[in-house]
């Protein structure tokens, strides 16, 4: 068992070294090929954590009250939006309250806030719903109430986002898709040309009494080495390319859209091991597609 | 030990061979001859089973190789030895390494094949040359690597495939006493060929095939070759004119 293995293992590395250059444009194409995919898979994940983060947040109806309102309108309000099934929470937020988020957000521009003279933000009630529906309860229910200067619900812009992201996610899966039969075919062709290579010899080989899966094993292990190393380079080529982004744009990105981004050491350990199974299965079907046919003559 | 019984193959319109019916004994040194396209190699392929009979069956030592699957097939090859013309060395390995490889792929221990490839050498008197290249080789001495590599797996049966073809007549006769030597240690040979010199010294049984057809089976010492007669000529241009 332990030759059978070394044997084949020997057989695929000296094969590998006689095709270098071919091997070597090979790993260069499914590198390139893995780093696309690669980069929208990151967008993928990216836009899905979006798309969450969103749908949490803002399945918020923020309930202005009117201004001079006096605590007991203020309770009032807050009791009658407290009798609607379906509200996870309610928090108060003062107009204090309100700039100091605004200066947040704004981040280096904050001190424009500074020159503004009176604090013209309202007094709100953050009502945090379980779905639409309870949020469309909230808006016809509470806009009459005495003291409730306006209503503003975001889920018409939360539901066009997700439409958005849900077609920015299709187009990723499509692009994938795409590029992972192009790998495949890519490697396919690389082996067939070893095998060309070595048609006389497996002639032989088949001649004198090999199995067919003595012939294939040499060009499978080949397939899967050049899968590995590919998801390798390409892991390691991510992981620079991603770390550069976030450095360079995850805080914007925070700080403007108000949505996390997901981090290079979650991200990078899950895409080595999708990098490494894509990689060995696009090696092992390349291999056995390439010599398919030969073995059948 | 090989028996074909009825055996019909045909490829397409062409006939490949016609309801040959032979029997090979154990040990039996039999030249086979006839002309170019005449159903010597499909006689030697179904032998192989790199192509399948369209009826009749074929017995090697008892089994019908007709109905091997295709899992089994390689075992029966391990059980036959195959010598080419062109005698297909691999060129980038040894020959050390071109008759381990026949080793190899049985999966034989490393220690074995290092004590059994030298003494499959010595046989073929090519001992002196087993770190060579076969381009650093004779066409006789390449020839006598094909046939080691032939022979390392004790197969019951060799088949040569005009082994002499591409050999001067002096190396011929060498290759020709070698084989006979390995005939004598109880092997079983087929051998293809057109050289009537060859045939005619070798005192074997000689089976002719013409037009997919087993025409005669001549014992040893019966056969004598004949020329072929100036209608049997005419016969053969007038066939090759129609693939004109």
């Amino acid at each position: 068992m332990f030759s059978k293995i070394a044997y084949t293992l020997k057989q695929a590395f000296s094969q590998m070294g006689r095709n270098k250059g071919m091997n070597i444009t090979s790993v260069v194409a499914i590198t390139a090929m893995m780093l696309i995919l690669g980069l929208f898979f990151v967008a993928f994940l990216n836009v899905d954590l979006f798309a969450k983060t969103i749908e949490k947040d803002y399945n918020v109806v923020e309930v202005f009250i009117a201004d001079g309102a006096d605590d007991a309108v203020k309770d009032a309000i807050k009791s009658k939006i407290e009798k609607i099934d379906g509200i996870e929470k309610i928090e108060y937020r003062s107009k204090e309250d309100a700039i100091k988020i605004m200066k947040k957000r704004w981040g280096d521009n904050a001190y424009l806030l500074d020159n503004i003279d009176k604090n013209s933000l309202p007094d709100s009630y953050m009502v945090f719903v379980k779905d639409q529906k309870v949020g469309n309860e909230v808006n016809s229910e509470i806009s009459s109430v005495n003291g409730v200067d306006s209503i503003k619900y975001y889920q018409d812009t939360v539901s066009k986002l997700t439409k958005i992201t849900h077609f920015i996610q299709v187009s990723a899966i499509v692009v994938m898709t795409f590029l992972i039969i192009v790998s495949t075919i890519i490697v396919a062709n690389t082996i067939k040309l070893t095998v060309f290579n070595r048609s006389k010899e497996i002639e032989i080989m088949k001649y004198i009494g090999a199995t067919d899966w003595f012939v294939r094993a040499p060009f499978l292990i080949e397939g899967i080495i050049l899968g590995i190393i590919s998801s390798a380079v390409a892991t390691g080529l991510m992981h620079l390319i991603y770390s550069r982004l976030i450095s360079l744009l995850g805080d914007d990105i925070m700080r403007i859209l108000s949505v996390p981004v997901l981090s290079s050491s979650y991200l990078i350990p899950n895409l080595a091991i999708i990098f490494a199974s894509l990689g060995i299965g696009i090696g092992t079907c390349g291999s056995i597609i390439s010599i398919r046919r030969f073995l059948d003559r | 030990m090989i028996e074909f019984i009825d055996v019909n193959k045909n490829y397409g319109d062409i006939v490949g061979l016609s309801h040959a019916n032979i029997k090979i004994d154990k040990g039996d040194f039999v030249f086979l001859v006839g002309p170019s396209g005449a159903g010597k190699t499909t006689f030697v392929r179904l032998i192989l089973r790199e192509i399948e009979a369209d009826s009749g069956k074929i017995l090697i030592n008892g089994t019908d190789i007709t109905k091997l699957t295709r899992r089994e097939i390689p075992l029966l090859r391990q059980k036959i030895g195959m010598v080419f013309q062109d005698f297909r060395l691999l060129d980038k390995k040894t020959v050390y390494e071109n008759v381990a490889f026949a080793l190899e792929i049985t999966h034989e221990k490393r220690k074995q094949i290092k004590k059994r490839v030298p003494e499959v050498l010595e046989l073929v008197g090519i001992s002196d040359k087993i770190n060579r290249y076969p381009k650093e080789l004779s066409a006789g001495e390449q020839q006598r690597v094909g046939i080691a590599r032939a022979i390392i797996n004790n197969p019951r049966v060799l088949i040569c495939d005009e082994p002499t073809g591409n050999l001067d007549p002096s190396t011929a006769m060498d290759i020709m006493n070698l084989l006979e030597k390995i005939n004598l240690r109880g092997t079983t040979i087929i051998m293809v060929t057109h050289a009537k010199d060859i045939v005619d010294h070798f005192n074997k049984r000689v089976v002719t095939i013409e037009n997919g057809t087993i025409r005669r089976d001549d014992s040893k010492g019966e056969y004598r070759y004949e020329m072929p007669t100036d209608e049997d000529f005419y016969i053969k241009l007038k066939e090759e004119d129609k693939y004109v």
